[in-house]
């Protein structure tokens, strides 16, 4: 390694800057196509069917003499692992086809762009706490970069929708952008309040603090943001938001299948579609790990305990513990998927601008009055006047639901009634009349 | 130097180019070169703001307009107004740089690393000494979601 | 490695600033000129920017007033986000009573 050493400085920076770029490229790039099948395989579990099991079972011929003598007769299973890699291989050999008339230049940067957020958005997320192999870069904006990457990936979606020459495509790429605006705001303010509580925008000086005892107080525990009140309800802002910046069901409005035929990737086929695919679920996995970076203390154990600094300060175990987690956050998302049906467009919309937007302020206010009770007070103190706080809040959001509720009609079903049952009950009374 | 060409691309190609949504694109490239330009001008913070504000929520607010309203493309007609404004543009051009540039050929801006962009003294800055015109921008943007709540909205008699 | 010339910063600003002027004179699509109008005030942004950052390591003023550039640049943002907002706003308006986005046919106040 002497000759690295002796090259200059700025080639060494370089080079290490992308050696560090491929190390953090690996553990996104690989599991996609595990992801798949792991999703596919855990909905059909929920929703009580066997899905893709077969595909790559090898069971070897006992009686040809092609088969060498201790393969006979053997099975080799993989429960399916091979289908994902199958149905990759198939898009990759289709025929390509692009629809006429369409914006061919933006038709194929869409599907560019939604990788390129997918790859990038995790540069700064730190593996491990070895900082000579991650975060690609750590830079003072850590948390913004994030921010500011996820908000790109509105613009392929607008894009694809626009480029297609599709109406469905074009309403798909619509409901995209005003989603994704939408929900931008809340995460923001909600990664916000985090920051306040690390006081530094760093991902890693995030996952530093969240590494001593819980309050300061519970020995056994680390500090992680999702323990203390605030950083639940961040961190429960953040996954809502989380899952509607990736499009993912139930905030999959982009691509209903029942009113948009697929959405803004209708016209799509063949590689451009694999990677939209592929991008959906890189960015799914990024975000879960953006999510256990932030909330659930990065690579550190759930258990603080000094035996286990030294597995946390090597890489390699670093990056299995962020896997473990960011597997546990797609568990989550899948999970998601099959419990809740899609929401209608007014109630995104409700849902993002007049209750998760101001959740998030509120959170905001209540983490700043956390910070000073902790300084002035000590932590103890800092628990009860935020707990009074959320009781507070609690109590007023009750009050206005209640006086909702006696001002707004209230719907049974979300079955429309064509006609209403008063004048349906008179014309049946009338048929009556009119009939004998 | 080599981000200020395709950032110049860029902007000729947001005035020269047919459709709305091009030029939107043009727009945005060229924001993502100047937020590069930001950085080498080591202000991490403004650079990293100018993609979240303008890449992220300014132009795709654009894009769900121009999508919104689709409109037909209006037929640049060949009239007066275009070689009035190319010369006019030319003219502003070299009064600008026939006063500013000479002054400045000689200046170097020096190729170090300091910390006035550094998010923490953004910070302080904007809540110590500017934290008035601090508190004005954000009534003004108030008024500016009132207001357009107050366009975007269908009167219904 | 000494530095880029403050004359190429200050060019490029200028030549965006020339083409969003000469952008908003012959476009005739309101949406467009909206851009170009984004276009001068970022021009001023990079400005202000390689202004303050040269007047912080060559001419040695305080960070107080190096200051100045960051901030006037983030209140540009604040000014020019709230005046899309309400831009855009004017503009489907007016498409929805003209069902017409021009803007040398705009004269309604001609009456």
């Amino acid at each position: 390694m002497d000759w690295l050493h002796s090259l200059n400085p700025t080639i060494q920076d370089v080079l290490s800057a992308i050696g560090r770029a491929i190390l953090a490229l690996i553990p996104i790039f690989v599991p996609v196509p595990f992801m798949i099948w792991y999703e596919r395989r855990l909905l059909s579990w929920m929703q009580d069917r066997i899905g893709p099991n077969r595909t790559g079972n090898i069971t070897f011929s006992s009686t040809s003499s092609a088969v060498p003598g201790f393969l006979k007769g053997k099975k080799i299973k993989l429960f399916g692992l091979a289908q994902s890699m199958a149905d990759g291989l198939k898009l990759f050999l289709k025929e390509d086809i692009m629809p006429d008339k369409t914006d061919r230049f933006l038709f194929i940067l869409a599907p560019c762009i939604a990788l390129f957020v997918a790859l990038t958005l995790g540069c700064t997320i730190p593996f491990g706490g070895d900082k000579r192999f991650s975060p690609v870069a750590d830079v003072n904006i850590g948390m913004l970069y994030i921010l500011a990457i996820s908000s790109l990936g509105a613009y392929s979606t607008v894009l694809a929708g626009y480029s297609s020459n599709n109406k469905y495509s074009l309403l798909g790429g619509l409901r995209a952008s005003a989603q994704l605006i939408s929900y931008e705001l809340a995460m923001g303010v909600s990664l916000g309040s985090m920051a306040l509580i690390t006081g530094s925008l760093k991902m890693t000086d995030v996952v530093t603090n969240q590494s001593g005892p819980l309050y300061g107080m519970i020995g056994f525990l680390h500090n992680w943001n999702i323990l203390t009140p605030m950083g639940f309800v961040s961190a429960a802002i953040f996954a809502v938001c989380m899952i509607a910046e990736t499009n993912r069901p139930p905030f999959d409005l982009p691509e209903a299948e029942n009113e948009l035929v697929a959405g803004y990737h209708t016209e799509y086929s063949t590689k451009r579609w694999g990677l939209f695919m592929m991008a959906e679920y890189m960015a799914m996995l990024t975000f879960s790990m953006v999510f256990a970076t932030v909330f659930l203390g990065g690579y550190q154990w759930p258990i603080r305990w000094d035996v286990f600094d030294f597995l946390e300060n090597n890489f390699l175990i670093g990056i299995v513990t962020m896997l473990v987690k960011g597997a546990l956050g797609l568990t989550a998302y899948i999970w998601i998927r099959a419990t809740f049906p899609r929401l209608r467009y007014d109630q995104l919309m409700n849902l993002g601008w007049k209750f998760l937007l101001p959740l998030a302020v509120v959170n905001l206010v209540i983490s700043a009055t956390w910070i000073f009770a902790k300084a002035s007070y000590g932590s103890l103190a800092a628990l009860i006047t935020v707990g009074i706080c959320y009781a507070v809040l609690a109590f007023i959001w009750a009050m206005v639901r209640h006086r909702a509720k006696k001002v707004e009609p209230q719907y049974r079903s979300r079955s429309v009634n064509m006609v209403p049952a008063t004048r349906r009950t008179v014309e049946m009374v009338s048929n009556k009349e009119v009939t004998p | 130097m080599m981000l200020a060409g395709p950032a110049a691309l860029a902007t000729v190609g947001v005035v020269a180019s047919k459709s709305a949504v091009r030029s939107a694109l043009c727009l945005v490239f060229n924001f993502f070169i100047l937020a590069f330009l930001y950085f080498s001008l080591s202000m991490e913070m403004i650079g990293i703001t100018q993609i979240m504000v303008y890449a992220g929520a300014i132009m795709v607010l654009f894009m769900f307009v121009i999508m919104l309203l689709n409109p037909k493309l209006i037929d640049e007609k060949k009239d007066y107004k275009l070689p009035i404004g190319l010369l006019f543009g030319l003219a502003l051009f070299m009064l600008l740089g026939s006063q500013i540039l000479p002054k400045l050929m000689t200046a170097n801006v020096p190729a170090m690393e300091y910390e006035v962009g550094s998010p923490k003294l953004v910070g302080e800055a904007l809540f110590t000494t500017y934290v008035f015109p601090f508190e004005v921008v954000s009534l003004l943007l108030l008024v500016g979601v009132v207001g357009s709540v107050f366009l975007a909205k269908r009167r219904t008699p | 490695m000494n530095g880029v010339p403050l004359a190429a910063y200050i060019g490029l600003s200028m030549f965006m600033f020339t083409t969003g002027v000469v952008g908003v004179v012959i476009r005739r699509n309101p949406i467009v000129i909206f851009m170009c109008i984004e276009l001068m005030l970022n021009a001023v942004n990079l400005a202000f920017l390689s202004f303050a950052r040269y007047r912080y390591a060559a001419d040695g003023v305080s960070v107080n007033l190096a200051m100045n550039g960051p901030m006037m640049v983030i209140f540009v943002m604040a000014v020019a986000a709230a005046e899309v907002a309400v831009g855009l706003g004017i503009i489907m308006a007016i498409y929805r009573l003209k069902e017409e986005v021009d803007v040398d046919e705009i004269n309604l106040i001609k009456g």
